[in-house]
């Protein structure tokens, strides 16, 4: 597996997201914002999470206008993968390639702790590892992780069971309890919580690992 | 010339800001404040002859996120 990890001012899990990319076996590529294009032959596009641009205007809004994303979106227009975690996910977003958006927690509090996640579908390169149902302990850091999207688009998540995950007790007021979303094609998953500050025994969790096995798995052969 | 555009959350978002900021009203002892919308104000110094479609362009592109927001442009002298 060939990904790239984006690096905006005030990114600060691009490190933790390639530690756990390279522990599956990926060969990882740090690209900053700035630059106009993807390393050749990249599989999966990886957005981390962190403060991108001290999060003004609203979070993602400006990172989403940066030089690669345009880049990022004509690596997903070509089918490619993309991961965007947290601020990544807020990123996805604003650039329209993950629907609805990310509003600030009910409790207007941030938010730092372990939340327990229900994997709703296995049927993603993301979540094949794990079995539909299982309830994982992910770690979550936001102020801005209230899932919103109109009726009509709820429902085609729904339709297409492209929710990933749900919170099975939800801290941020999201709606249906949404932690993680798919992509029509399922090549895109967008999440809140930190699939790679559990993915290392030595972080005390290890739930978020089949994640990147999944990918790794899948993308193996890409 | 100047141009003044209010972004809001559309009506049906939750606005925990808004919210925050009734409660505080209502227990600073301020009766009757039914609800409170919290947006934001953004002003913008144009180059004369820049038109009001190219700031209604910057409010769809960047200024809003029309998902969840609304916004109100109000093209000044």
């Amino acid at each position: 597996m060939k990904a790239v990890v984006l690096v905006f001012p005030g990114s600060n899990c691009d490190r933790d997201m390639a530690v756990a990319l390279k522990a599956v076996g990926a060969d990882v590529t740090m690209v900053w914002h700035k630059d106009s294009a993807l390393p050749d032959g990249v599989d999966l596009v990886a957005v981390p999470g962190g403060f991108s641009f001290g999060d003004y205007l609203r979070c993602g809004a400006i990172a989403a206008q940066s030089p690669i994303s345009r880049e990022l979106k004509a690596h997903v227009d070509r089918g490619g993968y993309a991961l965007g975690v947290c601020n990544g996910f807020q990123v996805l977003t604003e650039t329209g390639i993950l629907p609805g958006a990310l509003v600030q927690n009910a409790s207007t509090k941030f938010i730092c702790k372990t939340s327990t996640l229900r994997v709703e579908t296995s049927n993603s390169d993301f979540t094949a590892r794990y079995n539909a149902g299982a309830e994982i302990d992910i770690p979550i850091a936001h102020h801005e992780g209230n899932y919103r999207v109109d009726d009509a688009g709820l429902a085609k998540l729904h339709g297409e069971e492209r929710v990933a995950f749900r919170y099975t007790d939800t801290p941020n007021g999201a709606l249906d309890d949404i932690a993680g979303i798919l992509s029509e094609n399922r090549r895109v998953l967008g999440m809140m919580p930190h699939p790679e500050r559990a993915a290392d025994v030595a972080l005390g969790l290890t739930d978020g690992s089949p994640l990147f096995q999944s990918l790794a798995e899948a993308l193996v052969a890409a | 010339m100047r141009a003044v555009v209010t972004v809001n959350l559309k009506t049906g978002v939750l606005d925990p800001q808004g919210e925050a900021i009734k409660s505080a009203l209502g227990s600073m002892g301020f009766a009757g404040v039914e609800g409170v919308r919290q947006g934001k104000v953004i002003e913008l110094d144009l180059a004369e002859g820049t038109t009001e479609a190219q700031v209604t362009e910057m409010c769809e592109k960047l200024l809003a996120n029309t998902v969840i927001e609304s916004y109100r442009v109000e093209m000044g002298a």
